[in-house]
């Protein structure tokens, strides 16, 4: 498999104003901190980690939805950091997102049709047989009912609004979608139908996504591999069989030993690894590895060099005592 | 084990324009001293709703309320339904104190944490406001709040989401309550820090014997932390049993619906999730039967009875285990052990 997209040592600082008069200070939020990763074509890599680790400023930057402060993207050969206004405007076609949010993220003075149909005009293709026909023709492979084309986003529950989300994604056949959270807002039973809609839509269209969660189940569902972030900083990567059966950082076991199983014998029988404290301020990370404050492990040189990130066994691991 | 809360037949409505909009459709429930009872469902199920009418702090003049809410104090049994609002006041916090899903917007941003938690502390005894502060600071402590001291005289923007659960818990037993609501305590949260607030909790209740009633969507939580499970659908309970009832023989197809939907980290991963298929019901229109009858995947089993005529009752079926179906116990048996039997995704 050939690497669609490539990211190099990704950064993404955002400056932090303060509110005193006296001048401004020059703190800088560090969302993304030098991240590198690469998609193949038709691959899944889900991104994961605690909210404020950069998981979504990561996503967002990859579009150019957020300028990058450093480090280059590549699509297909072509480095997207470099495209002009009217290139990344071309260039969009080939990218999308899907949203976290189901309700703030569908115009609710546009009827369906007109939000799925806007990709076709923004990119001003018209497609063979017209665009109402391709709008109900998507709609339709997403599950909704093509009679309501002219209903507005309040005359849907949750779960179909996620599904308009979609179909206004996958509408110009993007080779790469970048899906933000994009179940987190639904009930455990529609949670389940719209990630299999996700699944089928992959392997029809060979797609490749960025599948960005905190829900560590839902990723290993849905992923070939699997990198975890924290306070901007990718920790481990790996594929997803290896990083759940044996994850190799200590903040990825940790991680994974907070998610309650359902079932309660085997959840009540087992040892927890229960992290202390909350994650340090993105403006101030800690020195050397910024997970060094909460790990159990942590010696001298945690505190003082930050890992790299290292390739042991299978695995991607930034840490200097990985398990 | 004292019995510190009883539901008979609730019923929450709340009438609209379009009609009446049935919440709670009759719900029985009951929770003891040191146990931990769970309200599991999906949004619009009742869970919320239930939990709010406990403590009284729905709207009257528009809420339609029916049935028996019945709180153990030291003055003996109050109806909270019936009870005059000053009655309920003097339960509010005392006896029974709820802990909200969202601790951003729960606590006022322009009061001190001490303030915030002194008032709760003050409205239930007479005591003055250094000695309320004092008691506020031991609570903090007692929550796992560094610098106590200091913390306390902060403000809750100056808090993270886990420490400002801590603060909510910390206000919701500074009277010592003996029953305590916690809706969606950790929904808002993230993994780790769940787990942390969790241990919290259970450290908590045993320490002072609480009965909490846990109100959660996350059956990974429940099946942490409960005792004993009630299931709701469209305002409906429709399985209720101990925690190993509902985990290893479901009986309400619901139930059984929502086990196979849900992905687990220890699970085999891909494949296909078994989602339910549609969506829940209006709760203006409920269905004239079964509630459940248009998602369900089992109706073609039930003979005898027809499911969408014919409302099913809740049924027990072996000690403490009720479900609401009219599949046979049979049929029920064998598809819930299926489930059991796939385990964990």
């Amino acid at each position: 498999m050939t690497a669609l997209l490539k990211v190099e040592s990704l950064t993404k600082y955002f400056s932090a104003k303060s509110n005193s008069i006296f001048g401004a200070n020059s703190g800088k939020v560090k969302a993304v901190d030098g991240i590198s990763f690469e998609i193949a074509e038709g691959e899944t890599l889900g991104l994961v980690g605690e909210s404020g680790c950069g998981k979504t400023t990561a996503g967002r930057t990859l579009l150019r939805l957020l300028e990058p402060t450093a480090g280059t993207i590549t699509y297909e050969g072509e480095d997207v950091t470099k495209l002009s206004r009217k290139a990344l405007h071309d260039f969009r076609s080939k990218m999308q997102i899907i949203f976290q949010d189901p309700y703030s993220s569908l115009n609710p003075r546009h009827t369906i049709g007109k939000i799925i149909a806007a990709p076709f005009e923004i990119q001003n293709v018209t497609p063979p047989r017209g665009v109402k026909n391709a709008v109900q023709e998507v709609m339709e492979r997403v599950g909704l009912n093509p009679e309501h084309y002219n209903r507005y986003p309040h005359e849907f529950s949750g779960g179909q609004r996620q599904r308009i989300g979609i179909a206004r994604a996958i509408a110009l056949r993007p080779k790469f979608i970048v899906a933000d959270e994009p179940v987190s807002a639904l009930d455990v039973s529609i949670q389940a139908q719209v990630i299999n809609l996700l699944d089928d839509l992959q392997s029809e269209f060979k797609m490749s996504f960025l599948f960005i969660a905190h829900d560590l189940s839902v990723v290993q569902h849905i992923s070939d591999r699997v990198a975890v972030m924290y306070l901007g900083k990718i920790m481990e990567l790996a594929p997803t069989v290896d990083l759940y059966a044996n994850p190799r950082h200590p903040y990825t076991k940790a991680l994974l030993s907070a998610v309650p199983i359902p079932d309660p014998k085997l959840e009540r029988s087992r040892e927890r690894i229960i992290l202390k404290g909350d994650l340090p301020s993105p403006i101030n990370p800690p020195t050397g590895c910024v997970f060094s404050t909460r790990c159990w492990k942590a010696q001298d040189i945690c505190r003082s060099t930050a890992p790299q990130l290292l390739q042991v066994g299978n695995s991607s691991v930034a840490c200097h005592f990985p398990e | 084990m004292s019995k510190l809360l009883e539901i008979k037949n609730l019923k929450v409505s709340f009438p609209t324009d379009d009609g009446d909009v049935k919440a709670v459709d009759g719900i029985d429930l009951t929770l003891n001293s040191g146990e931990t009872v769970a309200i599991v469902g999906e949004s619009g199920s009742g869970k919320t709703v239930t939990s709010l009418s406990i403590l009284g702090l729905h709207n009257r003049a528009s809420t339609n309320l029916s049935g028996e809410i019945l709180v153990t104090t030291q003055a003996g049994v109050v109806d909270v339904v019936s009870a005059a609002e000053q009655d309920v006041r003097s339960i509010r916090g005392k006896n029974a104190a709820m802990i909200f899903q969202d601790p951003m917007s729960s606590l006022h941003p322009y009061y001190s944490i001490t303030n915030q938690l002194s008032e709760a502390y003050r409205i239930h005894n007479k005591v003055s406001k250094q000695a309320a502060h004092n008691r506020s600071v031991e609570m903090l402590e007692l929550v796992g709040i560094p610098e106590p001291a200091k913390r306390a005289k902060e403000f809750p923007h100056q808090f993270s989401g886990g420490m400002r659960q801590r603060v909510m818990i910390a206000m919701a037993l500074i009277n010592n309550p003996k029953i305590l609501i916690a809706d969606e305590p950790t929904t808002a949260l993230d993994v780790t820090v769940q787990a942390q607030i969790l241990l919290l909790l259970r450290d908590l209740q045993k320490e002072f014997k609480m009965g909490i009633l846990l109100i959660t969507h996350d059956l990974g939580v429940v099946a942490e932390v409960a005792d004993r499970v009630n299931v709701m659908y469209a305002g409906k309970v429709v399985e209720s049993g101990s925690v190993e009832d509902i985990y290893y023989q479901p009986a309400a197809p619901y139930t059984m619906g929502l086990l196979s939907s849900i992905p687990s980290v220890y699970g085999k991963g891909t494949g296909k999730l078994s989602a339910i298929p549609g969506q829940p019901p209006s709760l203006i229109n409920l269905p004239k039967g079964c509630g459940f009858e248009p998602r369900c995947t089992l109706k073609h089993l039930v003979t005898g009875a027809n499911c969408v005529t014919d409302k099913p009752n809740l049924i027990e079926d072996s000690a403490g285990h009720f479900a609401r179906c009219h599949l046979d116990l049979e049929t029920r048996k064998i598809e819930g052990k299926k489930v059991a039997a796939k385990g964990v995704k």
